[in-house]
Order: structure tokens, then C-alpha cells, then sequence
């Protein structure tokens, strides 16, 4: 089935629908991982987005039980240059196309997906819209600049859990305390803005018991659990566009030990008198090289963003840089100098990517001892 | 952190003549290391002894010793130079065997070199099995379990903790046969006993099969601050059990979740420390259980490999550049990646498109070995293709292959569909150089993906994109040459489909194809190769070809020549031509003319990316190549470097209006078509052998009649002796003309009179239209009959008299004025009683080509370029012929080794897979050098075998008497050791194998045999000729198969008795 992509710039992508009849609209980027599409595509961070993945061979290896990264597919629709239909892998359960269907997000193949990526890296992100239904381009132009942008939009709420919950190595249970199947060392609240699985997992597995609490929950509350430590999630969107959650942040300041990552790290950017700022295209991927300024250390890791923390908005007083992107210098982590709280930008929790930051993780343990 | 600046001089050692598992890709790295080092002001000493290299061009190196690579001679140039340091990582196997004998041998400490990269501990570890079992086990990794047993009670033992199924490999066979792999305890106790017998030491390795696993490689570097990142995972489509060298092999990983790929990188990092290695690239092999994901380490190289200029090529990140800048103590964020320019090398490609790598075969020139693919690598080159889908790469890497195929099946050759299925299957289950075709017949006949999977083990992921192509094809077919629609042609084309199979399903021609093509606006477009899928700017014009929506290239209007390259190494082309090519390029840097350069060899220094203006990694056929001309419009095209494949374009492109520089293909077929050479020859007054050119078995034998026997005979149209053959009689003639390359072949069959005993020689000169000026004249060592590259050859001739070498000289002249020669030329000649007669001339760049330069120290490529673009000798500066006042021998190499009952006697055909140069003062010492880096030991006592045919009695008999000057013992089989005796030369007869013993064979194996020279009638006349060669090549003996051979080597240890071997730099030669 024919499908075509429109940008808001004008730009028309011509493919094939590998799902059948579909329209959707988001904000389109694009992720340079070689393999992880399923990860990708139930990260919630992608909320609002219409992802395109470089690597031209998409569904190789089929979708399995256990890299699910939230309960659901997160992106609007998923470009690809070749989709392959028949996966082989031992995990695999199920194909791409009835994941997606599943859904009901629209797959596409046959994209130019490197010229797709040329062209938002060279003109920046921006809207667009991808339709079989749809297939007069100029009409889908207009769609596409008509439609909602991620700019100030609060797409936290749209993902966050409306109950609290705990996790165990099995996966998420209902609950109001710390659930764990183990019950772990240091009691830990993750704030949900938009979280992925693996850092529950890996929280798990270094000895935390973790209890999950929407992004809205207030100070009071979240104090009232007695936690060790604080977890902010990444999330979708712009930070600025979130509402209550800088604040919440800021009285949760210097109360306990606080770890932000991605989506956390901006809000604790703000939290700290900060500003964000939106990137031309974005980091997202599984190769960027970062540097751990306090060791000098470089490790390669999982990104996806599309707002940064503005270092020169901060109080050198009050923020310390800790890590910084070696391809572009930007922004990469922080801690603060008076109260126990630190971030990172990127992914340390991987899936999909290298697990060479899992280190950040026994730092926060450290925090919390 | 700055670079080190407490060492200056720094050593590397290279990796010698092109063998099987070692080609081009250790030039390549070698090259990219000593510009690398030099751009940091480094003083570079280089040892090498092959001349057909980049790296050993006298201005790339500081010092360049075109020595033998063996630890005394390095430490001859260590004690000469004094080094600060020495890098052995980027010289292949050779490199780091080489720097291991050095320490061991107390040099490195003697004279205070330190080791770079990898410390000999280091090495040790990777390279030792059971040092590198133990460390994988200290960090949690498994390994194929195994065990050394010398009886069967023990195996049966050891296969407990083994496991089954279970490799069964004795050690240390005649000819390397024996062993398989058993299922069950009565398996393991046949294959036991009868490898038990057959093993010179009665000794069999056990190791746990991992048959049907999946095989990865990933190419990791490390730095001193312990910084690690991976370059490129890689899958080998064929699962384990295949030699990775013998593998297709696709970038990255195609069948990995990302959890399974994190595994693996985790691991790679964890051996990467483990082991040690300080700084540069490793290699790391995995197997895969597809069952489970169960992951075992097979391997680690500690050193840049054949893999890592693959990951290079595929990625665009310069591996052997970075390695020896961390070397020198940079770190990874401190090296800029030169493609995007604003980041550096930490951190790790991402590609968008599909590299597929497939090996090239040569076993048609080993007709005694059996096509089958194991453990031990037997593909002596190999092609990279670029694709945007497996499929398209994959069809592409097909038709780069050199073998006359255009894609996966459908262009009308070598059909198998008449193959029964019984002999199929048996294809298939083992693999074999021709397996993809077999399971092309497979797919076509309907056989489903689960059995075909059951048979090789190849991943079902893979064959499924097989099996559409098959489908495709059906479509195609279906939908004829009407049914070609403009969307229906572009998918077929994104599938990689040429246009000459599109031609052969629809029953049209090439050019049908290529019109509509062109009429519906379906041409190619350029992406390209940036290491980062485009997240940043590349500056680096790397291009591939594919059918998408969005052209890359940037076609500037400035002048432009493009070079068209050779393709994949095999026997009779290799590195020399890449060598030709890349000078070329060179050149036109030199001159301000923008370089393009086409080619799709992984393994070469023409397709780094900074060799040329521009890179085009493309198969080298008429429909790729004019897509790129019409694109890029060069104003000219080079075909006369690479070799026979891009002069096999000429006249096609030419038809096409493609401006061909140099010599015109007019020339080139007046030089190839025998009719109009024979006329050619007439007019310049010059002999040529009688000879006849034959269509049917009985024109050939009315021409072997008419010249007399014995005549040689071959097919026209080869390069390096493909089938050609000497033969004796009727008998010899209806043979050949039945075997099968003939039978299927459209060119006609040559018949020349054979001139035996004669004298053979090579000229390479060079012309500009008015001058002629000859660069070098070679003369053979071996007698002519024995293929000229094979044959090892002295610069400049040492035993022709100066009135015939003036003759030459000018016949050579004559003939490159009369073919108007822009550019090189070739010519091989025969002296045969003081009479001069043509054999050969090859209006174009020849093998000898790097040699001759390395010997004169004059660029022939280089400066043919110039001339080719219209400069005149003159203003070159090269008005006279070179004399040199040294001696150089060219020796060749050959793989005989890597294939079971194969004989190593020399015939027409050519088999070596590279060369060797030996420099001297004095010819003798220039011959010695040349027969050690061929790795041939030099006997100094003891004991020669001679056994020779009845011809060459006469003319061993002086030599034996040289040997007993020279103290050595005669040993010689009957025949031999009666003439012998007869002519009062002492000796001692040893029996035959058939004669009973103790014979010949146990005298090898009882060490009492320090040479052997033996030389018999074509092939195989007595199964004991065989065997005596055969034990001399598998206990590694020196042996000589020509009696000038022999002489030649007689008269090195005369001369090494006076003198002992002295190590020179080139560059102090002129």
C-alpha cells in the first residue's frame, strides 16, 4: 500500500505501508542505532515523534518478551528503508508488522531514509506527517504544518502511570509500597515521566526496592514513602512544557540523593534555576561519546534527545559540569555542588545501546549509603 | 595527552609476499601506519620483501629494507638503525611471529627497543591456546572445550568433558588430511585410530564442534587511558566449521537483537583488558548457538587483520591509522575522524547501508584439491560491495567476483539445473567455493528455507533474501521485457539485479535493458560511506551506488581521469596491479588532475579512501562502470594498470564512447589477437614460435604436426597461464582440447611450438609515442615452460651477452613504436641458441611493473601515467636506460600448503599468490635473500637429495659435485645415483617408497634430508616423484624443482660461504 511522508517544509518521501492503512503526525527524527528498534520503539520518550531508523534492514530479528522497554509502542509511526518480514532469531515471538499492528502504529518501508536524515540534519527537526489514506502531497503538507509540535506540549501526561506501582525482576506490580520480589536494599522512588523498563531493572538488580509514583505526584507525598533516593525518568517533549514537576524537584532538593536521567536531568536543569533549549536535530542513537570529566574516562552511549540544559544558564557556583559530548561539546551531566543530586543527559541504563555508563548507577547506590 | 616524544625512530616490520591469509590488507595497513607515523614527525625504518607494496615505495619510509622478514635480519636492521621502538602489529601474522623471534632472541632488550601496541606477554596470551583458554575462564567466558590425546582409550575419555559432536584433528599429517568430526563414541573410536596412524606423532586434538553456530567477529580498539570502542560487528553468513577468510561476511550484524549485539561488545571489551592489549585494534571471533544464544570465544587477534581492513573499508574508520597514532601514546578523543572532521575517533561507526564481503576462490588451478571449505583458509582474495539492502550487496559482491557471473544466477552460466538432487544436497552440507550457486538451483527448485537451513546452517534470515530474489526473478520473467515498468524496474534494480540478467530473463540484450533504464529515468544514485549514517557532514568522497531517491556526489568540472582497478586478488592478479593503480593516482595528484578511482577489492591501499580524489567501491563490469562515467564524465579513463579485468572493459568501453587514455585498445587487440600479431611480428622482421591458432581438436592436432612437439597450449584470452599446458603428444592435444574450460570457452585455443631449454625473459618499458626507453629486462631462472610468474627472475640478466641484450633492446623498441605504445608495455622473449624469439607482448602495466621499479628506483607507473597524460619522457627527466650496478632477484610464492595432494612441481600454469624481491651487491647473496623471504631455510650441511629425470642428468651433475665442494652429502634414487656413480660423483642411493624400506620418506622424517632437489616429466609421472616433493613441502625441506633453480641456489651457498648477509636500505641504492 502506497504511503507517502510530508514534511512541513515541503518535503514529500514516497514508501510502502508494511501495515496497512494508517495516518499519523509528530515531530520527525531519526535514531543511528544499528539494532534495538524494539527497544526504540516503546521508549516513551518517543511520544509525539515519528521515528526513522538509519539502518536500512528493520525486523531482522523479530520482537521478543523481554525487551520491552514500557508496555507500548510510543512513537506515531516508524519509517524504514527495508523491511524485512520474516525474522530469525531464537527470542523472536512475533514479526515487526504484527507488533506494530498490534498497535495500531503505521509502519512504512521503500523510505530514502538517508536522504530523510540529510535533510532534517541539514534543515532540522520538524513536523511531518505519514499517511496512506492521504495522498495528495500538498494536502498532507498543510496537515503537517497544521499539526501540534512538541514545543511546550506536556506529552508527560499522556505517558506517565496514573497508579503508583513497584517493580520486580519479573516486571511492574500493582502496589502502594516498595514491591519488590526481592525486597531490595535502599528504598528508591522513581518519578515516571516517561520511564524506560531497564532502569527499573537495573535498580533492581543493585539492591534497590523501587516503587513507581506518576509525575505528578507532589513533595509530600513522595517524602511521606521515606525513601533513599529519588530517580527522575527520562520522558518525552520539552521540559519546560511540564507542568508542576520543576517544582516538585526543587523541594525535593538537598532532602535526599537524587539521580536524574535525560527528561530528569532537564527538569533538574530547571530545578536548579537553569534553562533548556531545543537542538537543531537531536542526539539519538547508540554511539554518541561521552566524557566523564571526574574520571576522563569515555564511554559510548545510548541517546535520545531533542532539548538540552543550557550550561551557561546555570550558577557555576551551585552546578558542576561533570560530563560533556565529544562530538558537539554540549552538555552531557551535572551534579550539584551543595546538594546530593546528579544527572546525565544520555541513557545510562542502554537498551538499546553500550553498557559502559552502568556506573552512574552504583554512584546513586553510593549516594544513598 | 600529547604524543610520545621520547622515542624518534620507530620500526615496523611488514608482512611479506601476498599467501593465502595474508594479502593486500597488510599494505594497506602498513601504508596508513607510516604516513600515520610520519605526519607526527616520527622517523619510520620499515622492513618488507615484498616489492609489489606501497608501503616499501622508497618515499614513504624513512629507511625501507627490502630484506627477508625473518628475527636475524631484523635484528641486522635493528643493529644498523637502532630504533627506538618497534610497532609489530600491523604486519600480519608474519609481523608478530617476526617480533617474537626478535625478543626471544635478546635484541630488543640488547639494544633497548621497546615494544609498542603489544608486549610479548601480550602476544603470548592471545596467541597461546591454553594462556588464552585460562584467561577467558578468568573472566567468565566460555571456549570450545578440547584435548591433545595420543591413544584412543584417551579420547574416549576426553569426550566426556568435550562433549559431542566432537572435531577429531590429527596433527602433523602428510599432506594435512585426515580427521573429521564424529556423533557418537564408535565415530570417535574410527576417526581415533585411523588419525592415530596417520599422524607423524600420534597425536589427535579433540575439540567440541560447534557445527551449525552462528559466527560473529567484532573489530574493537582500545587506548592507553583504557578507552575501548568497537568499529564494526560482523556476521559470517556461513556458520562455523568455514575459515572467516572463506566466509561471506556482512556488515554489521544482521540477526542480533541488541541485548545478544551488548553481550558480545561487552565481552570484546572484557578480553580486550584481560588480555592486555595497550593500545590498537583487535579482533575478537564469537560462535553463536542459534538455539539458546550460547556464546563461546573462538578467538582474539591481537594486531590490525584482514578483518580490520575489511571493518575499515566497510565503516570508513581507518583502523591502522588510529592504531598507530594511539601507538604513539594519543588517545581515541584525540584523533579527528577525518570523514566528518568535527568529531574524532571515540566513538563508534554507524553505517546505513550493507557491505557483503565474498572470498575468491582459485581452485581451478588445483585441480588435484577438492573444493571444499574447512577450518584453514584457501581464498586467495576477495570483494566488498555496498548496498543499501542485503540483496543488492549481495548481488553486487557476486558479479565483482571476477568469475564471469553477473549476479545471483540468471546470466546464462554454468547452469546446475541439471544437477540430480542427491549431488545437490551433497553441495550443499559441504561447504564449497560453489555452494552459493548450488543453493541459488536450490531456491529455484522450490526447496523451503527450513530444509535448505537444515542443510548448510546458514541462517534462515539469509536465505529468505535469497529466496526473494529467486522470487523476483520469477517476476521478472513473468512480466517480460513489456511488463518492465518504471516502478517494477526500480525494485528490481534496489535488488540488485544487473541489467544483464534483467536482459537474459526477458530475452532481451544488455543494451535493451540499459535504453528502457535510461528512457524511465532509472539510473543509480551515489551515497556516501561516512561512518556516522549521516549525522554529520562528510567531506570524504567515498561513494557506492544503489537505486534510492537522494545523489550524493559532488561532480566537480575540474580535469578528471579515472582509474578503473582489478577487483579481487587471485592467482595472476594481484597486489602488482593495485600497485600500478594507486601510482596512477598518485600521478594525477602530482600533475592537478582530480583522481577517481573504481574499484572493489576491500583488501587494497587503492580503496582507502585517501588514495584518490574520489572513491567508487563498485563492481568492476561495463554497466557499473558507465553509470559511474556518465555521472562523473572523466576526461579520461586508465584501463592498462589493472590488470586483465579493466582491459577486458576496454573495447566495450570504448564502443560506448569512453575516452580510453594511453595506448589504444586498437593496440591492445593487434597485441592480443594472434592473426594480427603474427602480421605485427612480420613487419618488425621478428621470429615468433611456430604456432597456430586452432578451433576444433583437429586443427590443433594439424598444428602440433606441423610445428612438432612438444607445444604449448592455452587459451587466448587469460591471464597468468590459466589451463595452459606443454604437451608431448596426440594424446596430450585431444586431453586439453576435451577438458572442460575449453569445451565452454568462445575464444579459440593456441598451439605454439615449445622451446625447450630455452632461456626466458621479461622486458618492461616505457614509451611516450616517440620515445621508447626500457625500465628494466628480467631474466628467468627457471627454463622456459614454467609460467613467467612463477618463475623467479634476475634484474638485470646475468647470463645473456650484451650483443643479444642490445637485440632485445631494440626489438622492444620497435615494437612499442609500432603498437604506438602511450604508457607500458610488456614483453616476454625466448632465447633459444643464441636466437631471439617473441613470445608475448602486453601493450599495458604487467606484474613485474613494482618489482622492476623497486630494483631501479625509477616509478615506471607513475611516470607511464604522466606520459599517458601527455607529458614526454623527456620532460620527465628519464632519457636513458637505468643501469644498476646491484643485483635483484624476484622470487615467487606459492600455496601449495594450504592444499592437500597437491604437487609443487611448475608448469605454464601460473599458482604462486605473490613474490619476493632479494637486493644485493652480489648475485649470489641476492638470490639467498630472495629464497629466505620466500621462506625457503638455506641448507649449509648435511645431506641433498637428488632425484631427477633423465634429461637433466647431465645437467646435475656438475652441481652435485659443487655440493660435495661445498661438504654436503649426495643421497639419490636409483636412476640418478647410477649415472651418478657413473660419472665419479660420490653418492649414496636411497630407495624409493615402491622400492621398500627404510626409503626416502623415513630419511625425511629421521632428519636426514636438508634439501631436495627433484624434477620430473609434467605431472605426476610416478606417484614417488609426487611423494617426494609432497614430504618436502609438509616438513618444510628446502626443495628446487628445476635443476636452474638448483644451480642458482648452489651457487648462493658458494657465495654465502665467502660472505655473510648484509642488510641495505633502498633508498641507499640510488
Amino acid at each position: 500500500m502506497k504511503a507517502l511522508v510530508a514534511l512541513e517544509d515541503g518535503t514529500i518521501f514516497e514508501g510502502e505501508s508494511f501495515t496497512g492503512a494508517g495516518e499519523a503526525s509528530g515531530e520527525i527524527v531519526f535514531n543511528t542505532g544499528m539494532t534495538g528498534y524494539q527497544e526504540i520503539l516503546t521508549d516513551p520518550s518517543y511520544k509525539g515523534q515519528i521515528v526513522t531508523m538509519t539502518y536500512p534492514l528493520i525486523g531482522n530479528y523479530g520482537i521478543n518478551q523481554e525487551d520491552m522497554e514500557s508496555a507500548r509502542i510510543q512513537p506515531e509511526a516508524f519509517l524504514v528503508k527495508e523491511y524485512n518480514a520474516i525474522p530469525s532469531n531464537y527470542r523472536s515471538t512475533m514479526t515487526l508488522a504484527a507488533f506494530l499492528q498490534q498497535y495500531g502504529v503505521l509502519g512504512v518501508e521503500g523510505i530514502d531514509t538517508r536522504a530523510l536524515t540529510r535533510h532534517i540534519r541539514k534543515a532540522g527537526a520538524m513536523k511531518g506527517v505519514v499517511s496512506t489514506k492521504t495522498l495528495d502531497p500538498q494536502q498532507l503538507v498543510k496537515m503537517a504544518q497544521e499539526s501540534e509540535g512538541l514545543v511546550g506540549r506536556d506529552l508527560v501526561r499522556e505517558v506517565t502511570c496514573q497508579q503508583p506501582y513497584g517493580w520486580s525482576e519479573l516486571g511492574p506490580r500493582n502496589s502502594e509500597g516498595f514491591a519488590t520480589a526481592s525486597a531490595g536494599t535502599y528504598k528508591v522512588v522513581a518519578m515516571d515521566y516517561g520511564l524506560k523498563y531497564n532502569q527499573l531493572r537495573i535498580l533492581a538488580e543493585k539492591g534497590c526496592a523501587v516503587q513507581v509514583v506518576p509525575a505528578d505526584a507532589g513533595p509530600d507525598s513522595i517524602l511521606a514513602l521515606e525513601p533513599d533516593g529519588i530517580f527522575l525518568s527520562n520522558g518525552p517533549g520539552d521540559p519546560a512544557g511540564v507542568a508542576g514537576v520543576v517544582e516538585t524537584v526543587r523541594e525535593l532538593l538537598g532532602k535526599k540523593p537524587i539521580f536524574g536521567i535525560c527528561l530528569g536531568h532537564q527538569i533538574l536543569g530547571l530545578a536548579y534555576g537553569g534553562t533548556t533549549y531545543k537542538l537543531k536535530f537531536g542526539h539519538r542513537g547508540s554511539n554518541q561519546p561521552v566524557k566523564d570529566l571526574q574520571t576522563g574516562r569515555i564511554e559510548i552511549t545510548s541517546q535520545n534527545h531533542g532539548f538540552c540544559v543550557d550550561l551557561e544558564s546555570l550558577d557555576a557556583d551551585d552546578v558542576e559540569l561533570t560530563h560533556v559530548n565529544l562530538n558537539d561539546g554540549s552538555l552531557e551531566g551535572m551534579k550539584h555542588r551543595k546538594f546530593p543530586a546528579f544527572s546525565v543527559q544520555y541513557h545510562p541504563e542502554n537498551a538499546p545501546g553500550p553498557h559502559d555508563s552502568l556506573y552512574l548507577f552504583d554512584r546513586f547506590i553510593e549516594m544513598m549509603k | 595527552m600529547p604524543k610520545r616524544t621520547d622515542i624518534k625512530k620507530i620500526l615496523i616490520i611488514g608482512s611479506g609476499p601476498i599467501i593465502i591469509s595474508q594479502a593486500c590488507e597488510f599494505d594497506y595497513s602498513g601504508t596508513q601506519a607510516i604516513k600515520a607515523l610520519k605526519e607526527e614527525g616520527y622517523e619510520v625504518v620499515l622492513i618488507n620483501s615484498n616489492p609489489a607494496t606501497i608501503m616499501t615505495d622508497p618515499e614513504l619510509a624513512d629507511k625501507t629494507y627490502i630484506e627477508p622478514i625473518t628475527p636475524e635480519m631484523v635484528a641486522k636492521v635493528i643493529e644498523k638503525e637502532r630504533p627506538d621502538a618497534l610497532l609489530p602489529t600491523l604486519g600480519g601474522q608474519t609481523g608478530l611471529n617476526t617480533a617474537i623471534g626478535v625478543a626471544e632472541m635478546g635484541i630488543l632488550e640488547k639494544y633497548g627497543v621497546e615494544l609498542l601496541a603489544a608486549d610479548i606477554k601480550v602476544i603470548r596470551k592471545a596467541e597461546g591456546r591454553e594462556e588464552f583458554r585460562a584467561a577467558m575462564k578468568k573472566i567468565g567466558l566460555k571456549v570450545p572445550e578440547s584435548a591433545i590425546v595420543h591413544t584412543v582409550k584417551d579420547a574416549l575419555a576426553a569426550v566426556e568433558q568435550i562433549g559431542f559432536p566432537i572435531i577429531v584433528r590429527p596433527s602433523f599429517t602428510l599432506g594435512g588430511t585426515g580427521g573429521g568430526v564424529a556423533y557418537n563414541m564408535q565415530e570417535l573410536e574410527a576417526l581415533c585410530t585411523a588419525g592415530i596412524d596417520l599422524s607423524l606423532n600420534n597425536e589427535v586434538m579433540l575439540e567440541r564442534s560447534l557445527l551449525g553456530w552462528k559466527e560473529f567477529e567484532l573489530e574493537v580498539m582500545r587506548d592507553k587511558n583504557d578507552n575501548v570502542v568497537i568499529v564494526c560487528p560482523i556476521e559470517n553468513m556461513d556458520a562455523m566449521g568455514v575459515h572467516t577468510g572463506d566466509s561471506i561476511t556482512v556488515a554489521p550484524a544482521q540477526t542480533l537483537t541488541d541485548r545478544e549485539y551488548q553481550q558480545m561488545r561487552n565481552a570484546s571489551i572484557a578480553i580486550m583488558r584481560e588480555i592486555g592489549v595497550e593500545t590498537g585494534g583487535s579482533n575478537v571471533q564469537f560462535a553463536v548457538n542459534p538455539v539458546d544464544g550460547e556464546l563461546m570465544v573462538i578467538e582474539m587477534n591481537p594486531r590490525v587483520s584482514r578483518s580490520s581492513a575489511l571493518a575499515s573499508k566497510a565503516t570508513g574508520f581507518p583502523i591502522a591509522k588510529i592504531a598507530a597514532k594511539l601507538a604513539i601514546g594519543y588517545t581515541l578523543d584525540e584523533i579527528p575522524n577525518d570523514i566528518t572532521r568535527e568529531t574524532y575517533a571515540s566513538f563508534e561507526p554507524t553505517i546505513d547501508y550493507c557491505v557483503v564481503k565474498i572470498p575468491r576462490w582459485t581452485f581451478e588451478k588445483f585441480p588435484e584439491a577438492e573444493d571444499v571449505l574447512t577450518t584453514a583458509m584457501k581464498s586467495v582474495g576477495e570483494t566488498m560491495a555496498i548496498g543499501r539492502t542485503f540483496k543488492e550487496a549481495f548481488q553486487k559482491g557476486i558479479r565483482s567476483l571476477e568469475i564471469g557471473r553477473m549476479g545471483f544466477g540468471n546470466d546464462g552460466k554454468d547452469s546446475l539445473a541439471s544437477m540430480d538432487e542427491a549431488d545437490l544436497e551433497k553441495k550443499l552440507v559441504t561447504p564449497n567455493s560453489q555452494r552459493i550457486f548450488c543453493l541459488y538451483e536450490a531456491l529455484r527448485r522450490g526447496r523451503s528455507v527450513e530444509d535448505l537451513h537444515g542443510l548448510t546452517y546458514i541462517d534462515p534470515w539469509y536465505l529468505n533474501n535469497l529466496r526473494q530474489l529467486v522470487e523476483t526473478e520469477a517476476a521478472i520473467v513473468e512480466a517480460g521485457f513489456q511488463g518492465l515498468t518504471r516502478d517494477f524496474l526500480r525494485r528490481i534494480k534496489q535488488q540488485g539485479f544487473s541489467d544483464f540478467q534483467i536482459a537474459h530473463l526477458t530475452g532481451t540484450t544488455e543494451d535493451d535493458i540499459r535504453e528502457l533504464r535510461l528512457e524511465l529515468g532509472q539510473v543509480p544514485v551515489y551515497k556516501l560511506v561516512d561512518t556516522c549514517a549521516a549525522e554529520f557532514e562528510a567531506y570524504t568522497p567515498y561513494y557506492y551506488s544503489t537505486y534510492e531517491m537522494e545523489d550524493e556526489s559532488r561532480i566537480s568540472s575540474t580535469k578528471k581521469v579515472m582509474i578503473l582497478g582489478g577487483g579481487p586478488n587471485r592467482i595472476g592478479q594481484g597486489i602488482e596491479f593495485d600497485y600500478c593503480c594507486v601510482h596512477a593516482s598518485f600521478a594525477l595528484k602530482e600533475m592537478g588532475i582530480e583522481s577517481i578511482m573504481v574499484n572493489s577489492n576491500p583488501e587494497t591501499v587503492s580503496t582507502d579512501y585517501d588514495t584518490s580524489d574520489k572513491l567508487y567501491f563498485e563492481p568492476l563490469t561495463r554497466e557499473d562502470v558507465l553509470n559511474i562515467i556518465e555521472r562523473e564524465k572523466p576526461d579520461g579513463v586508465i584501463v592498462q594498470f589493472g590488470g586483465q579485468t579493466p582491459l577486458n572493459l576496454a573495447v566495450p568501453l570504448a564502443e560506448a564512447r569512453v575516452p580510453i587514455v594511453g595506448t589504444s585498445p586498437d593496440s591492445i587487440d593487434r597485441a592480443e589477437d594472434r592473426k594480427r600479431f603474427q602480421q605485427f611480428l612480420q613487419k618488425l622482421n621478428l621470429k615468433q614460435p611456430a604456432n597456430g591458432t586452432a578451433r576444433t581438436m583437429e586443427e590443433a592436432l594439424a598444428i602440433a604436426e606441423r610445428v612438432g612437439y612438444p607445444v604449448v597450449v592455452r587459451p587466448s584470452y587469460v591471464l597468468g597461464g590459466r589451463a595452459m599446458r606443454i604437451v608431448y603428444n596426440d594424446k596430450g592435444i585431444r586431453e586439453f582440447m576435451a577438458s572442460a574450460i575449453i569445451v565452454s570457452s568462445e575464444h579459440p585455443v593456441l598451439v605454439d611450438k615449445f622451446l625447450k631449454d630455452a632461456v626466458e625473459i621479461d622486458v618492461d618499458a616505457i614509451s611516450d609515442g616517440e620515445v621508447t626507453i626500457i625500465g628494466g629486462i628480467m631474466e628467468h631462472i627457471e627454463e622456459a615452460g614454467i609460467h613467467s610468474g612463477d618463475s623467479a627472475c634476475v634484474l638485470p640478466p646475468h647470463s645473456l651477452s650484451p650483443e643479444m641484450i642490445e637485440e632485445i633492446k631494440e626489438a622492444s623498441k620497435a615494437m612499442a613504436q609500432e603498437l604506438n605504445v602511450i604508457g607500458l608495455m610488456n614483453v616476454q622473449f625466448a632465447v633459444k641458441d643464441n636466437e631471439l624469439y617473441v613470445l608475448e607482448v602486453n601493450p599495458r602495466a604487467s606484474r613485474t611493473i613494482p618489482f622492476v621499479s623497486k630494483a631501479t628506483g625509477v616509478p615506471l607507473a607513475k611516470l607511464a601515467t604522466k606520459v599517458m597524460m601527455g607529458m614526454k619522457l623527456a620532460d620527465l627527466g628519464l632519457t636513458k636506460e637505468i643501469e644498476v650496478s646491484h643485483w635483484a632477484v624476484k622470487e615467487a610464492v606459492f600455496p601449495f600448503d594450504r592444499f592437500a595432494n597437491v604437487d609443487t612441481l611448475l608448469s605454464p600454469e601460473m599458482k604462486s599468490t605473490g613474490e619476493v624481491m632479494g637486493l644485493d651487491s652480489s648475485v649470489g647473496i641476492a638470490f639467498a635473500k630472495s629464497q629466505l623471504a620466500a621462506g625457503q631455510k638455506l641448507p649449509d650441511k648435511g645431506n641433498v637429495l637428488i632425484s631427477v629425470r633423465n634429461a637433466d642428468k647431465p645437467a646435475v651433475l656438475p652441481l652435485a659435485q659443487r655440493l660435495l665442494n661445498l661438504g654436503f652429502s649426495i643421497l639419490a634414487t636409483s636412476g640418478t645415483a647410477a649415472y651418478l656413480t657413473e660419472h665419479n660423483v660420490e653418492c649414496t642411493m636411497v630407495n624409493k617408497i615402491s622400492q621398500g624400506r627404510p626409503h626416502l620418506l623415513d630419511k625425511v622424517q629421521d632428519n636426514q634430508i636438508q634439501w631436495i632437489i627433484n624434477t620430473s616429466l609434467g605431472s605426476r609421472t610416478t606417484e614417488d616423484s609426487y611423494s617426494i616433493r609432497r614430504s618436502a613441502l609438509d616438513y618444510h625441506l628446502p626443495y628446487t624443482t628445476t635443476t636452474s633453480g638448483a644451480l642458482s641456489m648452489v651457487r648462493a651457498l658458494e657465495t654465502l660461504r665467502q660472505k655473510e648477509i648484509q642488510v641495505k636500505a633502498i633508498q641507499e641504492y640510488f
